[in-house]
């Protein structure tokens, strides 16, 4: 007779510590094949899982097996048509019947293909990234405090009874109530031992008077209480504030006329990898968007990604604006703020000398600046900023974007993480 | 025979109506006699089962990202629907544990009960290299040791650490097996107490070998005659566990489990044919017996007969669905040839077995069951009507030539031949390199030299050879050549490192002159 047992309760996901190493030691041509996939992949599509593509060779495990070549003998069902001694021309692939067995570590895909689910894809696309310097303001505004533990206290939820102390305090209670008595108790009981080694009778009228002393006296040490109201000891648990980094992130664009579409699209999608990095690390990182033609102006989400409009460029403009917005709404005692600008270089040629004296007086409030050409070329605004990064070169850098595949590549450069 | 009630006309499974159909099976078994370890069955869930897949089916396994990637290999095959998850796994173990899967159908859930828990079960406990090589009362313990230890391991020396010396150790897995040494079995405690000891004597010994300092002018012909080891060695695992100069204890420790579940292996790799057979066999007979008992439906016996039939199909060599010899099917029409040969014979039955006709065939079948693996199995039963059955004709692969020619069919001048040539097939020692340890250079720079004997000039693959040397070179410590010889004629050589980098000077002339 045998036993049936059901196991599908069992935890699920034993595989998952194997599904990890595997990962982890796959981990470069993970990130090597995810790049990959970013050119075609969508930004926006962050709702689908991905299927991860490493070359076969990097997970084979190796063993000692026979290549091709020798003498070979194999059976094979079937026959229809052929007679011993007949000489049949190798079949393509020049292995023959031979190849069968050899080929199952090679056969099929060069390459080893699996799916990871959107958590793992976000993980690691933004893996290793951080707001470069931030520093910890003060602690205005704080809405976010963790509990921890401060003692204990007599008062409490019956949920954070301590049990441990409860009883240490009723039994300590206990035996200074009946201290006493039992001092009394032992002395009545030692009497009485003395009593009966004298060989008294049973019956004997001091005995009994005696007996009855130790039987009350007993009654009143066991009249005290297990436990008491007072014993009860309680977890205590205080609130205390999370010190917390502030961010503010301006996200500027140029929407002037000299960028074409592509050039747009190009930038929206730099800004949605941003955003999608900043929203998913950063839970308290409050997102500016300021897009600029000749004039500049702060703009939601929407309007900001898809709407359009031309006109000319005047970079200067949207510097002041975040100058503006910051001093107004992000006092630099709270808030550390980024900026990150997209534009395809180009700029009203008197506006050169006000962005440098913008970004001189903004410069040195921020935490980072962040900025990003769409051209193969250094353009004017490039110029311009060209010295400030070999200033600054903690506070600012830039990049040439020139096609979707360089943007991840350009994202992970300038938010790559500092040693510390 | 009396019919009775059937016991399910439902194809939905419940855990009472599984208890009754192995009941049923079981008798239906105990009246051919198959003896098997008390069954114990587990059903799971998809999940669990591409998980025991993953593992190679042992219910624990230590961590190893290799199991993670067939895992995911599977799951993603199995998702895509490119292959089914088998309805069973049964690990050779007392009790004997047997998967079943949720998603089979009653009709499946019994048809895999006489599969796994009769047919693989008895095949475990009777066949005798089962019996030798494996001890399935303690199986269990000793997975659970191995996988205490190396987490214990990880946590101590790092994970990379272990990983690395995993890699390469399941890289030689198929060369841990002593081949004509009976190991023995012992249980966990026994183990663990050992263990500790082990380690410390182990050492000692290493200690020892090593202990002998050369003199700068000693003449070389001295290393020569004493070669280390004395004998070739084949266990190539076991080797490096004794002797390799550079390891720590608990690596020698971590070989040794690798070993051992590497030998737990070797009975399954080399009787895939007769397992299956048999219990392929089985599980067509045992439902039969429940169907002339009444116990079945018909509808349950159609379901029935179409996955049995799908399982012993075997597709002809030029169909895009071969995939070589299926081993169920094979094994199918031997274990059924068997018994036609004891029962109803013919003349050339008598000729080719003249011993086997006209015994009861019970008897003869559990007798072929106990004392073969595949390779003997198949030169002993395989018959010229399974043969002709089968059309099987055997074909030359020679690469020095640029045709394939037919060597023999299925006629009278060609059957002793395929007999031959498909007992070679599942030869364990034609089908892996012959390679052994041949000589360590104890006394001059340590390097280690190993030989490939090979077999009808069958090269070793040099890609995948180099990557299992540099693991070699990674147990050994020091430089490892690999030779390829056929007749003692050099024709290949495997080093790792590879020839042109610097080796590294040997310090052990330097420590001689310090003493």
């Amino acid at each position: 007779m045998g036993y049936l047992i059901d196991r599908r309760q069992n935890s699920k996901n034993k595989s998952a510590v194997n599904r990890q190493r595997f990962m982890r030691r796959h981990h470069q041509e993970i990130r090597r094949s995810l790049t990959e996939k970013l050119k075609t992949r969508s930004i926006t599509d962050t709702d689908n899982s991905e299927t991860i593509k490493i070359p076969t060779k990097n997970t084979r495990e190796p063993t000692f097996h026979h290549g091709h070549g020798g003498q070979v003998e194999k059976i094979y069902p079937g026959n229809q048509e052929y007679d011993a001694g007949d000489q049949i021309a190798r079949p393509e692939g020049g292995q023959g019947g031979g190849g069968k067995q050899a080929s199952d570590q090679g056969e099929g895909t060069d390459e080893f293909a699996f799916e990871i689910s959107q958590q793992e894809f976000l993980d690691l696309l933004f893996e290793d990234l951080e707001l470069p310097n931030l520093t910890r303001k003060t602690l205005a505004h704080n809405d976010e405090f963790k509990r921890v533990r401060a003692g204990f206290s007599t008062s409490g939820s019956p949920a954070n009874v301590s049990i441990i102390r409860t009883m240490r305090a009723a039994s300590a209670r206990r035996i200074a109530l009946s201290a006493g008595k039992r001092a009394e108790l032992r002395k009545l009981i030692h009497e009485r031992e003395l009593l009966a080694q004298q060989g008294l009778a049973d019956d004997d009228d001091d005995l009994q008077e005696l007996d009855d002393k130790i039987t009350a006296l007993r009654e009143r040490i066991n009249r005290v209480p297990f436990i008491d109201d007072f014993d009860l000891r309680y977890h205590q648990s205080v609130r205390q504030p999370v010190p917390r980094s502030k961010a503010v992130m301006f996200c500027v664009m140029d929407v002037s006329g000299s960028m074409d579409q592509s050039d747009k699209d190009l930038s929206k999608r730099f800004f949605i990898l941003l955003y999608l990095f900043l929203s998913r690390h950063y839970e308290h990182t409050e997102v500016v968007f300021v897009r600029h033609h000749t004039k500049a102006a702060e703009v939601d989400e929407q309007e900001f990604f898809y709407s359009r409009e031309t006109g000319g460029t005047v970079v200067s403009s949207a510097i002041n604006l975040v100058q503006e917005i910051f001093t107004d709404r992000f006092p630099l005692n709270e808030w550390n703020v980024y900026v990150a600008q997209a534009s395809d270089g180009d700029n009203w040629p008197d506006d050169g000398h006000k962005c440098e004296k913008s970004l001189d007086a903004l410069l040195p409030q921020l935490q980072y600046y962040a900025y990003v050409e769409i051209s193969n070329q250094d353009k004017p605004l490039w110029q311009t900023y060209a010295p400030y990064q070999q200033q600054h070169p903690n506070l600012f850098a830039m990049q040439h974007i020139t096609g979707p595949e360089d943007i991840y590549p350009v994202l992970r450069h300038l938010f790559k993480k500092q040693a510390a | 025979m009396k019919k009775q009630q059937p016991i399910s006309t439902d194809s939905d499974w419940n855990f009472p109506l599984l208890e009754q159909y192995e009941t049923a099976i079981a008798a239906a078994a105990a009246t051919h006699g198959l003896d098997t370890f008390p069954n114990q069955i587990e059903l799971i869930s998809s999940e669990q089962m591409m998980h025991a897949y993953a593992s190679v089916g042992l219910p624990i396994y230590y961590h190893h990202w290799s199991f993670g990637k067939r895992f995911i290999h599977t799951e993603q095959a199995y998702r895509r629907g490119q292959m089914g998850l088998a309805y069973e796994l049964v690990i050779n173990s007392s009790p004997c544990i047997a998967y079943l899967q949720e998603e089979n159908t009653l009709t499946m859930q019994a048809l895999v009960i006489a599969h796994a828990c009769f047919g693989h079960n008895s095949f475990f406990k009777g066949n005798y290299l089962f019996k030798t090589w494996t001890d399935p009362e303690s199986i269990v313990d000793y997975l659970v040791f191995a996988r205490d230890y190396i987490s214990k391991c990880e946590a101590r020396y790092g994970e990379q650490e272990v990983e690395s010396l995993l890699d390469a150790c399941h890289a030689l897995m198929n060369y841990g097996v002593d081949r004509y040494q009976r190991p023995h079995p012992i249980s966990m405690a026994e183990e663990k107490a050992r263990q500790t000891q082990r380690e410390e004597s182990l050492q000692q010994q290493v200690n020892d070998l090593w202990r002998t300092i050369p003199t700068k002018d000693q003449p070389q012909e001295d290393f020569d005659e004493e070669r280390y080891p004395a004998e070739p060695q084949e266990n190539l695992l076991y080797f490096f566990e004794k002797d390799a100069p550079l390891l720590a204890p608990w690596q020698r420790e971590i070989i040794r489990i690798v070993r051992k579940m590497g030998q737990y292996m070797y009975p399954q790799r080399q009787t895939q044919v007769m397992n299956e057979g048999w219990a392929c066999f089985w599980h067509y007979q045992l439902l039969h017996d429940l169907y002339d008992q009444g116990l079945v439906t018909d509808g349950f016996m159609i379901e029935f007969l179409q996955s049995h039939t799908n399982v012993v199909f075997q597709p002809a060599f030029d169909s895009p669905m071969f995939s070589g010899i299926n081993p169920y099917a094979l094994g199918f029409a031997m274990m059924c040839d068997i018994r036609q040969i004891c029962e109803s014979p013919d003349a050339e039955d008598r000729h080719w077995f003249p011993d086997l006709v006209d015994t009861p065939w019970r008897e003869s079948l559990h007798f072929a069951m106990a004392n073969f693996k595949d390779e003997s199995f198949i030169q002993q039963y395989l018959s010229p009507r399974l043969i002709r059955k089968m059309r099987l004709f055997s074909v030359m692969d020679d690469a020095s030539k640029d045709y394939l020619e037919i060597t023999s069919i299925h006629n009278d001048q060609g059957y002793q031949h395929i007999r031959d040539a498909l007992a070679g097939m599942y030869n364990l020692g034609n089908n892996e390199p012959n390679i052994q340890v041949v000589n360590a250079n104890i006394r001059g720079d340590r390097s280690l030299t190993l030989v490939h004997r090979m077999f009808n000039n069958r090269p070793l693959e040099a890609d995948s050879g180099n990557d299992v040397m540099r693991y070699i070179q990674r147990l050994w410590g020091f430089d490892v050549n690999l030779e390829s010889r056929q007749d003692d004629k050099l024709i290949q050589t495997l080093q790792w490192p590879p020839p042109g980098e610097i080796k590294s000077e040997t310090n052990m002339t330097a420590i001689a002159i310090v003493i």
